[in-house]
């Protein structure tokens, strides 16, 4: 039914890569038993050995050894390991402040809000219109207390990079914690743990063509943090829950699968839609022009409102998302766009177009012709834009 | 389509009716602003003899759900006279439209409230209102909350830029918190004349700004 969909959401999750899936299988199938230690049975030996070929894959890409690297759920949950977890190890210890950029992705900024009902005090540092960091504010919101310091790698919404290595070298000068959520930008955008001075890294399989339910956490050796969800010894018991094998391989395989090559290809759908984008009047793009994901393009127009323009854009066959308040849940407009300075009104009109390796270069064209029709039918019938 | 809109929603966003702008309107109106999310315009042009409504448009910048409501109420008013129009409910509307996800009422609410508004800027336009409540601070006061600020999208009053009202014999003095060259102080005083000269007992507005 959907075959033709033409999907431009992949940072809300992406297409499950077939080679991923059969990379999977033999784990729901053959070799499906727990991971046991070198002491218990075969299968689950086997299990085992397929558990720690995952995690070296998975840390290699990060420049980590194995043991650095701790399977969980999914981003929300390592985000929430390392703000709490940080939090649980020193609170009492050294200091109850955190520090986190106004637009982080929901699983940091609410583990934030849960710390501050806890009594802790949390900083929410501005970016500029591009959405990058004021790195001497970070400096100056440092204090003796601050024990974590939590931004992004790469924002969910507008794209725009971080200077992660800027960042941390600050943390580490300030002998202050730095986690970084890696969710949208790992592995296409390097990240070297042995080059970056970086203590804890979220990362995940379902936006790189892996399967949903499977997420990483960084932990550097050493690093204080302390588990909270409680239950068995697994993940060098940090977490605890039956290892999610087949989803451990499956990440790894989607890892495997991104290549430099293939990362170039996104960008150039991107730089080339961004500029057909642009070509609209009254178009705006949102987050930075060149530090920015490689797939992702974020436009706003003016005098429409970004809802509309998605129903439009998906009785035509394309998928993409929008910052609109209209299309959230919770009706409040975007704290990204709002966060860079923007208005609800250029929230309103906002719309994310995410790219993955299902994309072809056609429709690139082919979407931007769709959404300068749609734009200027919802213009003519709308009050604002006119005289 | 799994969507949470039903098939007139959806036929009505798709192709909705009496959409534009009536150039020689008698009455019209502005609902919302770009800050509570959606905006809708409604123009009439009436029948003097027998009130009746010989034209109606609406513009929308909003989502589906205000499109579609803009789109079922005009045609709803269409040929109707304004007493019939007053009494047009947003559930009559919305039931018309066999239903709408509750988080949307708002947006489909503020296409009703618009078409009220332009029926209640035709009464005021033609001396037609009954009951004469007189102008005081307060029903400026709350006129002026539906002027946006264009540079936050939020209503004056809310963004605190209504620095002073007056009512004085007939005569409304606002005093709006801006320099007068500001780039928007001209498309300020104009939204402020249009929402209060229409009222009954309003001779003249002055819109004055800070320095």
């Amino acid at each position: 039914m959907f075959e033709d969909v033409i999907y431009f959401d992949n940072a809300a999750s992406t297409r499950l890569d077939e080679r991923v899936l059969e990379a999977m299988k033999p784990y729901f199938f053959d070799t499906y038993a727990v991971a046991t230690s070198q002491f218990g049975y075969s299968l689950g030996i086997d299990a085992r050995d397929a558990l720690d070929d995952a995690r070296a894959r998975v840390a290699a890409a990060l420049g980590a050894a194995p043991e650095e690297v701790i399977f969980t759920s999914g981003s929300t949950e390592s985000s929430n390991l390392a703000l709490k977890g940080v939090a649980l190890a020193l609170g009492e210890k050294k200091g109850k402040h955190v520090i986190v950029s106004r637009i982080e992705d929901f699983p940091v900024l609410h583990s934030a809000r849960a710390l501050e009902k806890q009594g802790f005090q949390v900083t929410y540092l501005d970016v500029d219109e591009d959405g990058r960091l004021d790195l001497d504010q970070l400096r100056e919101a440092i204090t003796p207390e601050t024990i974590l310091v939590s931004v992004q790698a790469a924002n969910q919404e507008i794209g725009t990079l971080q200077d992660v290595a800027a960042i941390g070298a600050i943390c580490r000068e300030k002998g202050v914690l730095f986690h970084t959520d890696a969710t949208h930008s790992f592995p296409r955008v390097p990240l070297n743990v042995r080059e970056t001075p970086v203590d804890l890294v979220t990362v995940t399989a379902h936006l790189i063509h892996g399967p949903r339910g499977v997420g990483g956490l960084y932990v550097r050796k050493g690093t204080s943090l302390v588990k909270w969800m409680d239950g068995g010894f697994q993940e060098s018991n940090l977490r605890a829950g039956t290892e999610n094998i087949p989803g451990a391989v499956g990440f790894a395989k989607a890892v495997e699968l991104v290549t430099p090559e293939g990362t170039a290809r996104l960008q150039e759908m991107r730089d080339r839609l961004i500029e057909r984008l642009l070509q609209i009047p009254h178009s705006r793009l949102n987050g930075h022009p060149t530090l920015r994901l490689p797939h992702n393009a974020n436009v706003s127009f003016r005098f429409v409102e970004g809802e509309s323009i998605l129903l439009h854009l998906d009785m035509r066959g394309f998928a993409v998302s929008t910052g609109s308040a209209c299309f959230s849940r919770s009706l409040e407009a975007s704290h990204v766009i709002l966060g860079i300075g923007g208005n609800h009104e250029r929230a309103h009109g906002s719309v994310r177009f995410t790219f993955g390796r299902f994309n072809q270069d056609r429709d690139v064209d082919a979407v931007a012709d769709a959404i300068s029709d749609v734009i200027e039918k919802l213009r003519a019938i709308s009050p604002l834009g006119k005289e | 389509m799994p969507l949470p809109y039903s098939e007139i929603v959806m036929e009505h966003f798709r192709h909705p009716r009496n959409v534009g702008r009536i150039e020689d309107a008698d009455a019209k109106s502005i609902e919302g602003s770009p800050a509570c999310g959606d905006m809708v315009a409604v123009y009439l042009k009436v029948d003097p003899e027998e009130l009746r409504i010989t034209d109606v448009k609406f513009e929308s910048y909003g989502c589906a759900s205000n499109i579609a409501t803009g789109s079922i109420i005009t045609e709803m008013a269409q040929g109707k006279t304004l007493e019939e129009v007053k009494a047009i409910t947003w559930k009559q509307a919305s039931e018309a439209l066999g239903g709408l996800p509750p988080i949307k009422t708002h947006c489909s609410v503020l296409a009703v409230d618009g078409l009220r508004a332009a029926v209640q800027n035709y009464e005021e336009r033609h001396g037609l209102v009954k009951k004469r409540v007189p102008t005081t601070v307060e029903v400026v006061r709350k006129r002026l909350k539906r002027v946006m600020n264009p540079v936050v999208g939020l209503d004056l009053v809310r963004t605190n830029l209504v620095e002073e009202i007056e009512v004085t014999d007939g005569t409304v003095r606002v005093v709006i918190d801006l320099p007068p060259d500001h780039q928007f102080a001209a498309n300020i005083r104009e939204e402020i004349m249009e929402k209060i000269e229409p009222l009954w007992d309003v001779d003249k507005v002055a819109v004055e700004f800070t320095e």
